[in-house]
């Protein structure tokens, strides 16, 4: 008896402050977002008044809203894609593919892995900042100075409508693509060596390596990373807010969801709509996670 | 023997790189300037920034690669003084330090209780947490303003956990965390074995002491990880802090330093930007660098789970 008591308090002790902080930070402003979203308020001061729908129908013939949803969509298309290709293809050669006898990696493969990460490891607001300059318009840019040097027009990189996304696009790449070089290397090296062996005795080249062996093998963590990468790009904020001229331009040609719940939400104090915009966002997240949860089921490979 | 090779060995040696290269053909050779290429791409863009850092004015508006005539230290002392670089990097390890350690001890202990003590409601308080990793943070952030806001009136602690305060920024932070924390962690603690920890009990050791004395020590490597991948997530936080810290001198540094390239107009000090920058980076790399093991097992644990 004094057992079960005692075991009772614990579990109360225990939980007590982990679950009190969780509910007042996260899901009380959770809770209140939903009900935020059918109000009209705006300002720090003014009371706000229940609307219903009014700010979603508002929402869906706002043009600004549609591009950030395009810009996320087109992300969550590219930016898994581009990185799953080049850190499967550079995680083969690191591990697999150096073409010597017992499908070894490359030599050197220890020292591209530890390269290729360091961008993790950097705030994005830092990184952000760095592809600015990287990205300048004239001969002072790192990448601008040589085209120039070599007689070509410079590119507007940030400056272009045409172009900003891609370099919004491309900076996110450069960032994530170690990471997944590591997180694939690891999904190898827990593929049995004499697999790759016994292939290659059986004469496989390469590419059949890659595409018989390695990537069935691989599947679930390339799942992994799609979903990862998916949420990367429905939340990404701080590259596109920092980065971009006027957070989201030039004239909104790449703004997202996120930058749009913030600048609506303390730029123009519309905490209503903001909220809106972050319940439609809050549905594309869940809608991802599930649509990839259910298309992920896929018989697994014991080995 | 002689620690030079000897002529016949070298020979060898080469006849067998050669009988290499010959059978993998210019496929070896694609795929070792791809790995190249990708390692330009990474490395670049950051040495071209340090070199930035000792360049003056007028030649970071010159031409992009040119060297600096002299190295111009002192604009790491800009940075750091009137850029308050040093002030955002002491805030941002001040933050990052308690945070991080109140996230492990109210993580753990959630984490441990839920993975080893059935009770009635167990399960909802599991996907209550659990359920905070599919919510995008953009939801809250109006409504967390408000409640940060709130929270500085509350009697007696209210000044210290309120809107442009450390310790606020704090509890946001351990908040946000619980949902990978818990999850990563109930999984270790689920695999670790019963046995030790029935005979403590046994032997009339309190639950808490079972704990702190004996699984958290067992957890070390899943503690460990998920250290890690708190201190960065945290110390690369730039959402939270922009909306709860607007004050600038309780700033963190990635605020900081996205600060000074967006804010600032044309009187904007670049060559100070660009120390500071390198300040930003540097520090990183050379944690980076002595733990990179770590680090990298870190990060990737939870995707492997």
């Amino acid at each position: 008896m004094i057992n079960r008591y005692r075991r009772g308090l614990f579990i109360i002790a225990f939980l007590a402050a982990p679950v009190t902080l969780y509910l007042v930070y996260v899901i009380s402003p959770y809770a209140q977002a939903f009900y935020i979203a059918t109000t009209d308020w705006r300002g720090v001061t003014a009371t706000p008044n229940f609307i219903g729908f009014d700010n979603f129908v508002r929402l869906f013939s706002d043009s600004i809203f549609w591009k950030a949803v395009t810009h996320n969509g087109a992300l969550l298309l590219l930016l898994p894609l581009l990185t799953i290709v080049i850190a499967l293809f550079f995680a083969f050669l690191l591990n697999v593919g150096g073409g010597g006898r017992g499908a070894a990696g490359v030599p050197g493969s220890r020292f591209y892995r530890v390269v290729f990460f360091f961008p993790q490891v950097l705030a994005v607001a830092v990184v952000a900042v760095l592809f600015q300059q990287v990205f300048r318009p004239d001969g002072s840019g790192m990448l601008n100075g040589p085209l120039m040097a070599l007689g070509l027009r410079p590119v507007g990189f940030l400056s272009d409508p045409d172009v900003a996304f891609w370099s919004v696009l491309g900076v996110m790449v450069w960032q994530a693509v170690g990471f997944y070089v590591v997180l694939f290397s690891a999904g190898l090296a827990s593929i049995p060596r004499d697999m790759f062996e016994a292939a290659q005795i059986d004469g496989a080249g390469r590419v059949s390596l890659f595409f018989r062996i390695t990537l069935p093998l691989l599947w679930d963590t390339v799942q992994v990373a799609w979903v990862y990468l998916g949420i990367l790009a429905l939340d990404v904020f701080a590259i596109v807010w920092v980065m971009t001229d006027q957070h989201g331009g030039p004239d909104f040609s790449t703004t997202v969801m996120a930058t749009e719940i913030y600048r609506n939400a303390f730029t123009y104090f519309r905490f209503g709509y903001a909220s809106a915009l972050g319940v439609v966002m809050f549905f594309f997240t869940v809608g991802f996670a599930v649509l990839s949860l259910r298309l992920s089921r896929r018989e697994r490979i014991e080995y | 023997m002689s620690t030079m090779t000897s002529p016949a060995v070298a020979t060898s040696r080469r006849a067998a790189r050669q009988e290499r290269r010959r059978r993998l053909g210019p496929l070896s050779a694609l795929s070792h300037a791809a790995l190249l290429l990708w390692t330009v791409l990474t490395v670049v863009p950051i040495l071209w920034t340090f070199l930035a850092s000792v360049k003056s004015e007028d030649e970071i508006f010159g031409d992009a690669w040119s060297l600096p005539a002299t190295l111009r230290w002192d604009n790491f002392a800009r940075a750091w003084e009137q850029a308050h670089i040093g002030q955002y990097m002491l805030n941002s390890v001040v933050v990052v330090a308690f945070s991080t350690f109140g996230t492990m001890l109210l993580g753990s202990m959630a984490a441990y209780v839920l993975a080893r003590y059935p009770f009635r409601g167990n399960r909802a308080f599991y996907l209550l947490f659990v359920s905070g990793l599919a919510f995008p943070v953009y939801l809250a952030l109006t409504p967390l303003f408000f409640v940060v806001q709130n929270m500085g009136n509350v009697p007696l602690v209210g000044p210290f956990i309120g809107l442009n305060t450390h310790a606020g920024l704090v509890l946001v932070y351990i908040a946000y965390s619980m949902p990978f924390t818990v999850f990563f962690l109930a999984a270790f603690f689920r695999t670790l074995p019963t046995a030790v920890a029935e005979a403590a009990l046994v032997d009339g050791a309190s639950h808490t002491r079972v704990f702190f004395q004996i699984m958290l020590p067992m957890a070390r490597p899943g503690i460990i990880s998920v250290t890690i991948f708190n201190v960065l997530g945290q110390w690369n936080q730039y959402q939270l802090p922009l909306v709860l810290l607007q004050e600038r001198d309780k700033w963190v540094l990635p605020q900081g330093i996205a600060d000074i390239s967006t804010a600032a107009g044309y009187d904007q000090d670049w060559s100070a930007l660009f120390a500071a920058l390198t300040l930003a980076i540097l520090p990183m790399l050379v944690i980076y660098t002595v733990f990179q093991r770590q680090i990298q097992s870190g990060l990737t644990a939870g995707a492997l789970k």
